[in-house]
C-alpha cells in the first residue's frame, strides 16, 4: 500500500495556530460546556423529580414565583449575549473598538444581572433551609450566578487584554471561548427562567 | 459478641430452597437462567479453547491478511448479536411471566402486617388487632400476607430468602410486598440494605403456623401484660419504671408507653432479642441490659447502670411478660 | 514518492526543545504525557495495593463466624474505602495511565492536546486521593459504602466528618477525571497523524473516546448529587431527607452516573485487548467496524439502565420492566465484542503464547461469567433475591477484575517493555497469570453460592449456624492466593527492570504506531510525524515516512506538533506545545487547600485556597511572550 501524498498533505504551508472550530482550545471549551450543561441538566431533572414526588413543592403558601425581576434579568442576559456576539463579530473584521465596546456592554449587563439576583434574594422571606423547593431554588440560581461570575472574570481578563491590543483578526481564541461560555451561561438562564419561574404558573394546580 | 441464635433452629435461608410461591417462581427463573448460561458458557469455552489446542501450522510470525468481510459478519452478527438477542428475548419473556406470577394476590389484603425498620431491629404491627411485637412475624401457613413496609430512620430492606425477594423500607415512602409460606416452620429473614453500624445484626424470623395456632397466637399477643405476680417481678417492675426503661419501651396493660424501642408486652415469648442478635435466654437478656454496647457495638440501646440485684429483678419481671 | 528524512541536526533540535534536564524542578513541572502516564500507572497501582490490603483485612474478619478481629466501625470504613479506592482511584485512573502514555503514540503525535491540563489532571488525581485518605489517617474514613445512600449518609445519621471526606474528595476527583476526558477527546479528534481517518483509528482510541464522552456526560449527575449532599450536611439544605425531600433522588442521580461509570472502567480495557489480541493471533482483529459500533452502543446504553440498581425500591413495575429490557439489551454489544475476540482467536494465523495472551484468554472467560451473572441480575424477580447479597459481590468482582484488572495485567506485560525498554520475565509472567486466575476464581466464585444461600453484603460478621462458614473460608484463602499473584507481578517488575531482556522498538512485531519508535520513546515521540495508509500501519508494508509534507512533518525548530482535521486527519495546523510549568501543580495544590478548607469548615483556609486557585488560573492562562501579535 502507499500513501497518496497530495490527499494527505496540503501543499501550502499550514497555519500557525487556528481560530474557530479547528482549534484545539475551541474544542476544549465545547466539551467543558457540554459537561457543565449536564450538571445543570441534573439539577433540572432533580427539580422535576422532586416536584413530582413531594406534595408541598413550591413557593410558600402555594404562591406563584414572581416574574417581574426575573424577566428584567432575562432581558439583561439576552442583551449581554447580543453585545458579546457583536463585539466578537467586530474583531473578526479586525475592529478593535467594536470588540472593546461589545465586551464592555456584555460585562456591564452581566454584572447588573448579578446585582438583580442579590436584590431578588433579599426579597425572599424563606432561606434554603426551609425545604426542598427553596434548597433547589437557591442551589440552581446560585450555581448559575457563580458560573456567570466566572464568565465575568474571564470577561474581565479578556477585556484587559483587548485594551492591551492582544487580539487580531486572526488570533482571538480567548475572545471566542469567553463569548461562547457567556452564551452558554445565558442559555442556561433561559431554561432556569422557563422551568423555575414560568412553568409553575402553568403546571401547578 | 457471643453465640447467636444457637437454640432457635432455622433452616439455612437459601433462596434456592424456597418454601413459598414467590420464592419458588424466583428460584425457577434463577435455575433456568443458570442452565442457559451454562450452555452458552460451554459453547464459548469450546470456541475459545478449540483453536488454542490446535497446534500452529508453522512458526511463521508474519501477520496474516484480514479475514474476508463475510466471515467477519458471520461471527459478529450471527454469533455476537443475533444469538444473544434471541436468548435474551426468551429470557425477557420468562422474566415477564415470572413477574406476573409473583404479583401480590388480591387475597393478600385479608391480613396485613406492618413492618417498620429501625436501626437495628424490626417493629412488627398487626393493624386492627392491637398487636405490636418485634423481630418476629407470625403468619398463617398457605395464606398470602401483605407486608406494609416503612422506615423510621434510614433505608432497610425486608428479605426472607425462602419466602420472597427483597423490598426496601424507605423513610417517607410506603412500600408493599407479600409473603406466603407453603409449610409450617421458622424462616430466617434479614435486612438487605446497608443501614449502618449493626446492619449485620438486623435479623428476624418468620414463624409460619397452622391457621388455628396463628389465631391463638394473635389473640394472646393482643392481650395486655399480666400484672406482676411474684415479689421478684414486682420489684423488677419498679426497676423498669425507676431506671427509665419506660422512656423507650412500652408494656401494654401498664402505664409504660415509650415508643422508641421494641414493645416488650410479650417479650418473654419471643425467640430473639435485639434485632435478632441473640436467643432470648435469661443470661442473654441480662447481659444485653447490662452491656448493650458490648453485646452489639453501636446499638442505640443505652446501658443503664444498676446493681446486680436490681438487674436480676428486672430480668425476673421481663421473663413474666409471656 | 519521497521519504522524509530527519535531516541533520533535527534530533539535536528536538532534544533541546523537548527534553528538559533531570532536575527536581523539571520533574514537578513536566507536562510530558509519558511521564504523566507512568505517574498515573504507578499511583493507581499503589491505590490497587492499598485497596487490596483493605480487602484482605475484610476477608480475615469474615474467615470465622462472629469474628472480633475488626470492630463493626472499622469494617464499615474498610468496605467503603475498598470500594471507593478501587472504583474511583484505581480502576479508571489506571486506564487513564495507559491512555496518557499510549494515545499520543497510537496516533503518531508528540503529546496530548492540553499537556498542562494533563499534568493538572494527574496532580489532582493524586491530591484528591490524599484528601480521601486524610480521613482514614485521622480515624474518620467514610463509612457509608461507595454508593453512600441517603439518608444514612445525611447529617442526622452520619454526623462526623467521614462522609465529608467522601463527598469532597470525590468532587475534587471529578475535576481531574473530567479534565482528562476532555483532553482525550480533543487529542483524538485533532491530533491523529495524516492518513489516520476515523475508519483507520485503532480500537483503543474508539474505546477511549467512548469512555471520555461517558465521563463528560455521566460525571455531572454525581457532581450534582455530591453538591446536594454537602449542602444538606453542612448548611441544612433539604434534598434527600424524607421529611422534605426524597431519599430516592440520591439513588437516581448516583446510578445515572454509576452505570456509565462501569463502562468507563471497562471499555478502555476492552479497547486495549482489541489492540493486543491481533499481535498474538498474527492477524487483524475480526469485526473491527462491529466492535467500534458495539463500543459506542455500550457507552450510550449505559445511560439508560440505572434503575436496575433500584429494582427493590418499590418503583412501579412498568418502569422497572423497561429498565430490565434495556439492561438485557446491554449484553448484545458485549456479545459482539466477545465474538470479535473469539473469531480473532479462532482464525488466528498462529497463537503466540506469551503472558499477555494468557491474561487475554483468562479475561474472556471471566468476562463471560461476569456477563452472565449480570444478565441474571437484570431479570427483576431474580434480582429481588440477588440484590445486596454476595451474588452481586461476585458479579462486580468478575466484571471489575475480569474486565479491568486482567486486561490491565496483559497491558502491563505488553506495554511496559515500551515504557522501560526491557521485557518482563516470561516464566514469572505465567506464574503471575495462573496464580491470579486460580485465586480469583477461588475467592469469588463461591460468593455466587453464598449469596444465594442468603448472605447479604456489607455485614461485618455472620452467625455460625447458617452454613456460610466454609464458603467464606474458601473465599479468604482464594483472596490471599490472588494477592500473591499480584505480588508476583510486583516482583517481576523489579527483577525485569534490572535484568530484563532489552525490548527493542517492536518486540511483539505488532502493528500499531507506538512500536515504530524506540523503547522507551524519545521525549518528542516521533522525529517525523508518520503518515498511515491502513489500520495496521506496521503490517501493511508502507513507509510511514512517505507521503510528502517535508519540513511540515519534522517541526523541529520549536516545541510543535501537527494538528489534523477531525474526520479525515488531513493536516490543518501546526500546534505549539507548552513548555514545562509549575502552574498545573500549583493549581492542584491551591485546590487541595480549598477542598481541605471545605472538609474542615475553615473559612480562612478556604479563602486562601480560593485566592490561590484564581491566581494560578490567571497565571496559567496569561499569554506567554511568543503568543502575542508583534
Amino acid at each position: 500500500m502507499s500513501i497518496d501524498a497530495a490527499a494527505v498533505f496540503p501543499h501550502e504551508p499550514l497555519p500557525d495556530r487556528l481560530k474557530g472550530a479547528r482549534a484545539t482550545g475551541w474544542w476544549g471549551m465545547v466539551w467543558l460546556i457540554c459537561t457543565e450543561a449536564m450538571l445543570f441538566a441534573s439539577y433540572f431533572a432533580s427539580w422535576i423529580f422532586l416536584s413530582e414526588t413531594i406534595r408541598a413543592f413550591g413557593e410558600e403558601g402555594g404562591r406563584y414565583p414572581p416574574l417581574g425581576l426575573p424577566s428584567l434579568m432575562t432581558v439583561l442576559l439576552a442583551s449581554s449575549s447580543i453585545a458579546a456576539w457583536w463585539g466578537e463579530k467586530g474583531i473578526e473584521k479586525g475592529d478593535q473598538g467594536r470588540l472593546r465596546i461589545g465586551l464592555a456592554i456584555a460585562w456591564l449587563a452581566g454584572a447588573a444581572f448579578l446585582v438583580c439576583q442579590v436584590i431578588e434574594y433579599g426579597h425572599k422571606s424563606l432561606g434554603p433551609d426551609s425545604g426542598a423547593y427553596h434548597s433547589l431554588f437557591y442551589t440552581i440560581t446560585t450555581t448559575h450566578g457563580v458560573h456567570l461570575a466566572v464568565g465575568l472574570l474571564m470577561g474581565a481578563v479578556v477585556q484587559v487584554r483587548a485594551w492591551l491590543g492582544h487580539f487580531t483578526r486572526e488570533r482571538h481564541l480567548a475572545v471566542q471561548n469567553t463569548v461562547l461560555y457567556l452564551h452558554f451561561v445565558d442559555g442556561v438562564w433561559m431554561v432556569i427562567f422557563l422551568l423555575v419561574y414560568v412553568s409553575p404558573h402553568f403546571w401547578r394546580r | 459478641m457471643m453465640a447467636l441464635l444457637q437454640a432457635v433452629t432455622v433452616p439455612q435461608p437459601s433462596a434456592l430452597d424456597p418454601h413459598g410461591p414467590a420464592a419458588a417462581r424466583e428460584a425457577t427463573l434463577w435455575w433456568v437462567m443458570l442452565a442457559i448460561a451454562t450452555v452458552i458458557f460451554i459453547l464459548v469455552l469450546y470456541l475459545l479453547l478449540r483453536p488454542l489446542f490446535r497446534r500452529p501450522v508453522d512458526g511463521d510470525t508474519t501477520p496474516g491478511e484480514a479475514m474476508p468481510p463475510d466471515v467477519q459478519r458471520r461471527w459478529l452478527v450471527w454469533g455476537g448479536a443475533v444469538m444473544p438477542a434471541a436468548v435474551l428475548f426468551v429470557l425477557f419473556l420468562f422474566t415477564l411471566t415470572t413477574l406476573a406470577a409473583v404479583r401480590m394476590p388480591a387475597r393478600a389484603g385479608d391480613l396485613t402486617i406492618e413492618v417498620i425498620g429501625h436501626r437495628w431491629w424490626w417493629e412488627v404491627r398487626y393493624p386492627g388487632r392491637g398487636v405490636v411485637t418485634a423481630d418476629e412475624l407470625h403468619i398463617p401457613v398457605g395464606r398470602p400476607v401483605r407486608i406494609r413496609l416503612s422506615s423510621d430512620d434510614v433505608i432497610h430492606s425486608f428479605w426472607v430468602p425462602q419466602l420472597a425477594g427483597k423490598t426496601d423500607l424507605i423513610p417517607g415512602q410506603g412500600n408493599d410486598t407479600w409473603i406466603q409460606a407453603s409449610q409450617a416452620g421458622t424462616y430466617y429473614g434479614k435486612c438487605g440494605e446497608y443501614c449502618g453500624r449493626q446492619h449485620a445484626h438486623m435479623a428476624f424470623v418468620v414463624v409460619a403456623q397452622a391457621p388455628g395456632e396463628f389465631d391463638q397466637w394473635l389473640a394472646r399477643e393482643a392481650l395486655g401484660a399480666q400484672a406482676a405476680g411474684d415479689s421478684g417481678a414486682v420489684v423488677g417492675q419498679k426497676v423498669f419504671r425507676d431506671r427509665g426503661c419506660a422512656f423507650c419501651h412500652a408494656v401494654r396493660g401498664t402505664p409504660y408507653h415509650g415508643d422508641v424501642g421494641p414493645d416488650l408486652t410479650h417479650i418473654a415469648s419471643r425467640r430473639l432479642l435485639a434485632g435478632g442478635s441473640f436467643d432470648n435466654t435469661r443470661g442473654m437478656l441480662a447481659g444485653w441490659i447490662a452491656n448493650p454496647d458490648v453485646m452489639k457495638p453501636g446499638t442505640l440501646m443505652p446501658a443503664v447502670e444498676m446493681p446486680a440485684d436490681e438487674l436480676q429483678a428486672l430480668v425476673d419481671y421481663l421473663q413474666t411478660l409471656k | 514518492m519521497s521519504t522524509i528524512e530527519a535531516g541533520p541536526g533535527v534530533e539535536e533540535r528536538l532534544r533541546t526543545n523537548w527534553e528538559p534536564p533531570e532536575t527536581l524542578y523539571f520533574q514537578l513541572a513536566s507536562v510530558d504525557h509519558k511521564k504523566i502516564g507512568k505517574r498515573y500507572l504507578i499511583t493507581a497501582f499503589l491505590f490497587l495495593l492499598v485497596g487490596g490490603v483493605e480487602a484482605l483485612l475484610m476477608r480475615m474478619q469474615l474467615s470465622r463466624p462472629e469474628n472480633t478481629l475488626l470492630t463493626p466501625e472499622q469494617y464499615d470504613q474498610l468496605f467503603t474505602m475498598h470500594g471507593v479506592t478501587m472504583i474511583f482511584w484505581y480502576a479508571a485512573p489506571i486506564l487513564s495511565g495507559f491512555g496518557n502514555y499510549l494515545v499520543p503514540l497510537f496516533i503518531g503525535s508528540r503529546d496530548m492536546a492540553f499537556p498542562r491540563l494533563n499534568a493538572f489532571s494527574y496532580w489532582t488525581f493524586l491530591l484528591s486521593g490524599i484528601v480521601l485518605y486524610t480521613g482514614a489517617l485521622i480515624g474518620m474514613a467514610p463509612d457509608g459504602g461507595w454508593f453512600a445512600y441517603t439518608p444514612l449518609t445525611g447529617p442526622a445519621f452520619s454526623p462526623g466528618l467521614n462522609l465529608d471526606f467522601y463527598a469532597i474528595s470525590l468532587l475534587f476527583l471529578t475535576i481531574s477525571t473530567t479534565a482528562g476526558a476532555i483532553n482525550f477527546i480533543v487529542t483524538i479528534f485533532k491530533m491523529r497523524c495524516p492518513g489516520m481517518s476515523m475508519s483507520r483509528m485503532p480500537l483503543a482510541l474508539w474505546s477511549t473516546l467512548t469512555m471520555s464522552f461517558a465521563v463528560v456526560f455521566g460525571m455531572p449527575p454525581l457532581t450534582a448529587a455530591l453538591v446536594f449532599l454537602e449542602l444538606e450536611r453542612r448548611w441544612n439544605f433539604h434534598f434527600f431527607d424524607p421529611l422534605s425531600g426524597s431519599p430516592l433522588l440520591w439513588q437516581h442521580l448516583f446510578w445515572i452516573f454509576g452505570h456509565p461509570w462501569v463502562y468507563i472502567v471497562i471499555l478502555p480495557a476492552t479497547g486495549l485487548v482489541s489492540m493486543m489480541l491481533p499481535t498474538f493471533c498474527r492477524r487483524p482483529i475480526v469485526g473491527h467496524t462491529y466492535i467500534v459500533l458495539a463500543t459506542i452502543a455500550t457507552g450510550m446504553a449505559g445511560f439508560g439502565v440505572w434503575v436496575h440498581h433500584m429494582f427493590a425500591t418499590g418503583i412501579p413495575v412498568l418502569s422497572t420492566t423497561f429498565f430490565s429490557a434495556a439492561s438485557l439489551t446491554v449484553s448484545i454489544p458485549s456479545g459482539i465484542q466477545i465474538f470479535g475476540w473469539l473469531a480473532t482467536i479462532w482464525h488466528a494465523k498462529r497463537h503466540v503464547w506469551r503472558t499477555p495472551f494468557y491474561f487475554i484468554v483468562g479475561f474472556i472467560v471471566l468476562f463471560v461469567i461476569g456477563g452472565f451473572s449480570g444478565v441474571m441480575t437484570a431479570a427483576i424477580p431474580a434480582d429481588w433475591q440477588e440484590t445486596d447479597t454476595y451474588f452481586v459481590v461476585a458479579h462486580i468482582h468478575y466484571v471489575l477484575i475480569g474486565i479491568n484488572l486482567f486486561p490491565v495485567m496483559a497491558a502491563f506485560y505488553y506495554w511496559l517493555p515500551k515504557m522501560t525498554g526491557r521485557m518482563l520475565d516470561e516464566r514469572l509472567g505465567r506464574w503471575n497469570f495462573w496464580v491470579m486466575f486460580t485465586g480469583m476464581n477461588i475467592a469469588f466464585f463461591p460468593m455466587h453460592v453464598v449469596g444465594m444461600l442468603g448472605m447479604t453484603r456489607r455485614i461485618y460478621t455472620y452467625p455460625a449456624h447458617l452454613g456460610w462458614t466454609w464458603l467464606n473460608q474458601v473465599e479468604t484463602v482464594g483472596g490471599f492466593i490472588f494477592a500473591a499473584g499480584v505480588l508476583i507481578f510486583v516482583a517481576n517488575y523489579f527483577i525485569s527492570r534490572k535484568n530484563g531482556v532489552r525490548a527493542g522498538p517492536n518486540p511483539w512485531q505488532a502493528s500499531s504506531l507506538e512500536w515504530s519508535v524506540s523503547s522507551p520513546p524519545p521525549a518528542w515521540n516521533f522525529s517525523v510525524i508518520p503518515a498511515v495508509a491502513s489500520r495496521e500501519p506496521l503490517w501493511d508494508g508502507t513507509d510511514l515516512l512517505a507521503g510528502g509534507g517535508g519540513d511540515g512533518r519534522v517541526l523541529s525548530h520549536e516545541k510543535k506538533t501537527l494538528g489534523t482535521t477531525v474526520l479525515d486527519a488531513v493536516p490543518d495546523s501546526v500546534l505549539h506545545m507548552p513548555e514545562d510549568t509549575l502552574y498545573p501543580l500549583g493549581l492542584s495544590v491551591a485546590l487541595t487547600v480549598l477542598f481541605y478548607g471545605l472538609v474542615f469548615k475553615s473559612v480562612p483556609v478556604f479563602a486562601v485556597g480560593l485566592l490561590a486557585t484564581f491566581a494560578a488560573i490567571v497565571g496559567w492562562l496569561w499569554p506567554k511572550p511568543g503568543e502575542l501579535p508583534e
